[in-house]
């Protein structure tokens, strides 16, 4: 099983999101993640999805999402020539006992502490989601109390992707 | 100038050329109805029983003519009686424009009286659907779906339209219908390669479906298998694009196919698969089809390439262009072992026996054919009755085998055959063929054809069961009929009569030959009941999932 990231170019229409989840879920595709995003047009939304599934199955999902009239344009992003970044904002249980052994990991990981209160602490993270993985795993030590992580949103490096009129 | 919007959509109606609708009124489209009213010399209405015949006659209409279909419903119950119609034309590729109307916008959300969100009920059956939120822009949009109703793959396009636009005015300016040639891309070295293959064939097949149909291109295949001795097995889509009697034709492929096509496709080395989508039916065993062959598939639609099967070259484009720019290349060929080969299989090939001491259907759909001629068209609903019609109808043309393959839709039949007859005229015969079982989910469309003095004539295989459903009981359930023989005591004769139809009962060739003569010369519906055995089945079959070394032939 693969994990691709796609982008996709649609029209920004109510129910277009709509639209693109009846697709994947009609066609049993799974989604791992997905973010709907503004463009610099505002006739134009990205919808950033994260899919898993053999060579076969991308190519279906692609095709398939392709064929929606409101798409404009679809593509897999190749992991060496894009940006994947991805939000976590992460609610640990925190005293004085361990407060600053948190906040240790969170300065290796550059993670902000963004609120703190008596028995607890939120702590923000970009990153790539390896990273975001790599950090909650060592928040697994501590009390987690909520998280909550937005999915990956992408860009691919270097010129402007193809049209966008 | 400024008009309404029921005046708009009635005017765009006229601008796609639009002459017959199916629909049934209802509140949310009063003003849509006051409308049509208006334009009763351009347009005619045709109203059926219920919503479903509505929908199945715009998709006869459109399978007759190739022309989209349109059907008109209101709100709530209307619009969600459509789906099962729309859902048919969705997997058979049959363009349709659907409209209903909505409550008012400002009653949107509001779980009002006869509310439903069609637009999120018919989303995954539709190509593209649309709600209509001002009246500005109700002209382009219906344009629009028109447009991809009929262009690329063809399907059906919903539009739902809330009632205050409908009465909302805005300024309306007349335009010609756009029709945008789709344009066929082809690497000419992928071209050539694929001719090649084609050229070095030892034992080539071509396996076409509904796409040939759709891109109208009979000819440029019956060319293309004459000039390089190619024979070639279809799909139910594609019933009626060679003759029955032509040589290189080797009939229905798949799961009720013959034996000699299935073993054909298992044996060739090259395998041309046209318009169609290696659907369970046919490549029943996605592992083991066509498994000795190099598979070339050609279809407009790019999402069809890789879906089922592994293709080990494509064409993409529309079927009648791709096929043209492929004929210089093929060269003149004969394949004389091959064919001898196939000729063989064919003398092995499973025969119906006649049977004149009761009706059998192999008999009973001869007969019909030879007396309703040449021109007929043919319908039928889902079932036995529907692959028989399709096995033993001898002569077809384009667009006069109506069938519901993709969806297979029960109650598909009289709908569509009322759309046929709206759509061919009375001079030509329609003939519906169909079970007890089918026709009794939509008979009551019988009044439709009464209404508008349809010579719609309507043989039914009675067998008093439920025929398919019950041939997998004895063949896989061990005989347990559950809830296949319901034991119905209808009396079609009487239920045709009181429809204001005419109706005959046979249990022999003699009287049913004399029924369909005297249904021929009526001018209004008839209906033609012959009895036939519970117990006669389809064959040969090769179960779900099998290949041709499953073929059952008895």
């Amino acid at each position: 099983m693969n994990k691709e990231v796609l982008s996709l170019l649609v029209d920004n229409h109510s129910g277009v999101l709509t639209r693109v989840a009846s697709l994947f879920g009609r066609r049993g595709f799974n989604i791992d993640s997905l973010t709907v995003s503004a463009t610099d047009n505002p006739a134009i939304s990205r919808i950033t999805i994260v899919v898993q599934g053999d060579e076969q199955i991308i190519e279906q999902i692609v095709k398939q999402t392709d064929k929606l009239e409101e798409t404009r344009e679809i593509f897999a992003l190749d992991p060496n020539r894009s940006l994947f970044r991805e939000l976590l904002l992460v609610k640990v249980a925190a005293d004085e006992t361990n407060r600053s052994a948190i906040r240790e990991v969170a300065t290796i990981y550059k993670a902000k502490i963004i609120d703190l209160c008596m028995e607890s602490m939120v702590m923000e993270l970009t990153g790539e989601p390896d990273k975001i993985d790599s950090f909650l795993d060592m928040m697994k030590g501590y009390q987690i109390l909520e998280m909550c992580r937005t999915g990956i949103t992408a860009l691919e490096r270097g010129e402007a992707h193809h049209s966008f009129n | 100038m400024i008009l309404t919007g029921a005046e708009i959509f009635t005017e765009v109606l006229v601008e796609q050329g639009v002459d017959v609708l199916f629909g049934y009124p209802g509140g949310a489209v009063l003003n849509l109805y006051d409308a049509l009213y208006a334009y009763q010399d351009k347009i005619t209405h045709v109203m059926t029983a219920h919503e479903q015949g509505a929908a199945h006659a715009a998709d006869g209409y459109a399978r007759a003519t190739g022309k989209t279909g349109v059907v008109l419903a209101t709100s709530g119950p209307g619009a969600t009686n459509l789906v099962t119609g729309i859902a048919t034309a969705y997997m058979d590729s049959v363009p349709m424009v659907a409209i209903t109307g909505n409550v008012g916008t400002s009653l949107i959300g509001r779980d009002s009286f006869q509310e439903v969100y069609i637009a999120g009920i018919t989303m995954p059956i539709t190509k593209h659907n649309f709600v209509v939120r001002h009246v500005e822009e109700l002209a382009d949009v219906l344009r629009e779906a028109f447009r991809i109703a009929n262009t690329g793959r063809k399907g059906p396009v919903l539009v739902d339209i809330p009632k205050d636009i409908t009465a909302a005015k805005a300024n309306f300016v007349s335009k010609q219908p756009i029709f945008p040639v789709y344009e066929t891309k082809l690497d000419p070295a992928e071209l050539a390669h694929v001719a090649t293959i084609i050229n070095g064939a030892q034992r080539p097949i071509v396996y076409f479906g509904g796409g040939v149909m759709a891109s109208e291109a009979g000819e440029e295949l019956r060319t293309l298998l004459e000039k390089a001795e190619i024979p070639a097995t279809y799909t139910i889509m594609a019933a009626g694009v060679l003759g029955y009697g032509e040589a290189l034709n080797l009939g229905l492929l798949g799961m009720h196919g013959n034996s000699t096509t299935n073993r054909a496709v298992a044996e060739a080395d090259v395998v041309i698969a046209i318009g169609t989508r290696f659907s369970d039916r046919v490549a029943l065993n996605t592992e083991t089809f066509a498994k000795k062959a190099t598979i070339i598939q050609i279809d407009i639609d790019p999402s069809e390439i890789n879906k089922n099967v592994e293709i080990d070259f494509s064409l993409v484009g529309d079927v009648k262009d791709i096929l043209a720019k492929l004929m210089p290349l093929i060269q003149k060929n004969t394949h004389t072992d091959w064919m001898e080969c196939i000729h063989t299989w064919q003398a092995q090939d499973y025969r119906p026996k006649d049977d004149d001491s009761r009706l059998m259907p192999h008999q009973i759909i001869g007969t019909a054919c030879e007396l309703a001629g040449e021109d007929a068209v043919y319908v039928t609903d889902v079932g036995q009755h529907q692959m028989w019609a399709a096995k033993f109808i001898h002569h077809l043309k384009p667009r006069s085998f109506l069938t519901s393959g993709g969806l297979g839709t029960m109650g598909f039949g009289y709908g569509a055959a009322i759309g046929a007859q709206m759509a061919v005229g009375n001079n030509r015969p329609v003939v519906m063929f169909t079970g007890d079982g089918s026709f009794h989910m939509n008979l009551n469309e019988a009044c439709t054809a009464v209404s508008y003095n349809l010579p719609i004539i309507t043989v039914i295989l009675n067998n008093t069961v439920l025929g398919m459903v019950r041939q997998w009981q004895t063949t896989f359930y061990g005989k347990r009929y559950s809830s296949t023989d319901p034991h119905r005591k209808t009396n079609f004769v009487k239920v045709a009569e009181g429809f204001g139809a005419k109706g005959y009962h046979c249990e022999n060739l003699a009287e049913f030959k004399a029924a369909f003569e005297q249904a021929l010369q009526q001018t209004g519906p008839v209906w033609i009941e012959c009895v036939i055995d519970k117990d006669e089945k389809v064959l040969p079959m090769i179960p779900a999932g099998g290949s041709v070394e499953n073929i059952m032939m008895s």
